[in-house]
């Protein structure tokens, strides 16, 4: 056996310190912005602060909830990620349902599997979807948000793929009971599909959370940006002349301290589902990925 | 749509006169298709015709009906510019780079884990590693400009070792490199997830046999895992190469600083500036450029895994 040969045993203890270094290494900054937005504000400044809050105080949260810019955007963030999920799901379950039926019972599946195919791989580019958002007179519209990425093709895969590895005797019991197609996805593919939809939700909420650049692009006035947007200004940009932002709140958000607690709280949903997220995706992803 | 056809089940359209119309026994399928169609027509269809705009002189107040024609001039003017090759090239260094480094460090980093037999250990690494990859760019953008800065805790660390402070982000060379590494530290952890399927995939039997002939973990690896992961990699390689021309717009755009325009700039970035600056035609002819090579290697990427591996994604 070659677990019990002492070099084996050299390198599997190097093996899985290594490992942990790398591990540590990947939540280590997460764990310092923390720590920052926690600290004092004379610490952060000076930047005394490593992984351990320096003058532990909530203040920094405190201004960043105070503050009317910051608490409208968590609201359209919150919005546009529960309306965008939702009305993305159904799309994508109905869709991926007629696409999980063989070519033999609908033939016109080759058709709009090349159809869906075309779109996954080709983009017009950023200016003709541009103009085109604004002739649909879409710009500055809270609905730009969610309706150009209600199709997700790649989602339809991994639903298609789901719904097709579920037995066929489903389909064929329920045919012989006289229901109709529809009956047959919300009676009997929806109730078991629900953890893969629950799976392909929570990713489609997090992308929605995370998305910036469609609110930069299309939304002028930055009371209608979402958060990640308003957070790409203030944090990464560093540029308040576009957003409206008064010169007191200026003085207040470029306050490291404020800035890190700011960039927490983005990260606070997604570290919310995240356990959830972790149970689910590695069986989504592979399910996707490797087929028979 | 006649009432008849909405009535008719499908166990009664299977007789000899209802299946010679094959629309009466699907149509609820393509009802079910319906709104996906129709916003992939309205959202992805409709700016198609758009790329015409790389053939034109295109002027807002006068639209695409009315622009100037100019040919191919576009694209000869994006090849001579000086700016637009560079920004090519560049495009090219990082993503290569990118793609080398992602197929690499994921199948090491699954090779490594899984010598790891403590499962709980296991786990632990795992929820960590795989944290990066949900959080976005301007999460990370926020946060690496914090850490890298000239006062940020990295180069506090660099001082404390007597080394000399870098500028990672100020430096072109060491932009590239920052961009680099930490697209990979955000992505590894992620990308391991198709290897490690992979490797849980290996029929054990495989390795008993091998330990009865003498093999050591070394020879094991290989000459069992390797193979065994090598259609795996085949798969992604091809697959990722449709990116060549994709270096990754949000992370560049939330890294970038004019110091480091020159060599850090890529073709999404100076799409998006020429098309603030009001150079639309410029604008739509590199991205066009970008789209249609990416078109050309995406398609033959899944050619090459549907021959080569047996992958199909529909």
């Amino acid at each position: 056996m070659y677990h019990k040969n002492p070099s084996y045993k050299v390198f599997y203890y190097f093996n899985l310190a290594l490992l942990i270094v790398v591990s540590i290494l990947c939540i280590l900054p997460m764990i310092h912005i923390f720590a920052v937005s926690l600290s004092g504000k004379s610490a952060a400044e000076s930047n005394l602060v490593t992984f351990f809050p320096i003058d532990f105080n909530l203040e920094s949260y405190a201004r960043t909830f105070e503050n009317d810019n910051f608490t409208n955007a968590i609201w359209i963030s919150v919005m546009r990620a529960i309306i965008g999920t939702v009305l993305s799901m159904a799309v994508t379950v109905m869709a991926a349902f007629s696409l999980s039926r063989s070519s033999v019972e609908f033939k016109a599946r080759v058709f709009y599997v090349w159809f869906f195919l075309v779109i996954m791989i080709f983009d017009a580019g950023l200016v003709p979807n541009y103009l085109l958002i604004q002739q649909l007179g879409l710009v500055n519209s809270f609905w730009v948000l969610i309706l150009p990425g209600l199709v997700n093709v790649w989602n339809m895969i991994l639903m298609m793929n789901f719904f097709r590895v579920l037995p066929k005797e489903l389909d064929e019991a329920a045919i012989v009971d006289g229901a109709s197609t529809f009956r047959i996805l919300f009676s009997v593919y929806l109730p078991i599909s629900l953890p893969a939809i629950a799976t392909i939700s929570l990713f489609t909420m997090v992308g929605h959370w995370n998305s910036w650049f469609d609110g930069m692009l299309y939304l002028r006035s930055q009371d209608q940006w979402p958060l990640a947007t308003l957070l790409q200004t203030i944090v990464v940009v560093q540029d308040f002349s576009k957003t409206g932002i008064t010169p007191e709140d200026m003085a207040m958000l470029s306050n490291r301290s404020v800035k890190s607690a700011q960039i927490f709280i983005a990260m606070l949903p997604i570290l919310a589902v995240y356990p959830f997220l972790q149970r689910f995706f590695v069986k989504g992803i592979v399910l996707g990925a490797v087929k028979e | 749509m006649k009432n008849t056809d909405i009535i008719s089940s499908p166990a009664r359209s299977s007789t000899g006169r209802t299946s010679k119309n094959p629309f009466r026994k699907t149509w609820r399928l393509h009802i079910l298709l319906l709104p996906a169609v129709l916003l992939a027509i309205i959202f992805k269809y409709a700016p198609m015709p758009g790329i015409v705009m790389a053939f034109q002189d295109f002027k807002p107040w006068l639209g695409i009906s009315q622009s100037p024609w100019v040919g191919w001039d576009n694209f000869q003017l994006m090849f001579t510019l000086r700016g637009t090759v560079q920004v090519i090239w560049n495009t090219l260094i990082i993503s290569v780079m990118k793609i080398i480094f992602g197929l690499a460090v994921p199948v090491l980093f699954a090779l490594m884990l899984n010598e790891v037999r403590n499962m709980g250990m296991k786990r632990s690494i795992q929820t960590m590693v795989y944290l990066p990859h949900f959080m976005s760019w301007v999460i990370l953008g926020g946060i690496l400009l914090d850490l890298l800065s000239l006062d940020g805790i990295v180069n506090r660390f660099l001082v404390m070792v007597n080394l000399d402070p870098v500028m990672f982000l100020g430096e072109g060379d060491w932009f590239r490199t920052t961009v680099i590494v930490s697209d990979l530290w955000k992505e590894f952890g992620f990308s391991a997830i198709v290897f490690l399927a992979a490797l849980s995939g290996i029929n054990p039997d495989l390795y008993e046999a091998a330990e009865i002939d003498g093999a050591g973990r070394m020879q094991q690896t290989i000459h069992i895992t390797l193979p065994s992961l090598l259609p795996m990699m085949v798969v992604v390689f091809t697959l990722s190469l449709g990116n060549m021309l994709n270096a990754n717009f949000d992370q560049i755009f939330n890294l970038i600083n004019p110091l480091v325009l020159e060599k850090g700039d890529i073709i999404d970035t100076f799409v998006f500036r020429s098309f603030q600056d009001g150079q639309y035609s410029l604008a739509t002819t590199v991205g066009l450029f970008k789209s249609a090579i990416g078109f050309i290697l995406i398609s033959g990427g899944y050619y090459v895994a549907y021959r080569w591996a047996n992958y199909r994604i529909f």
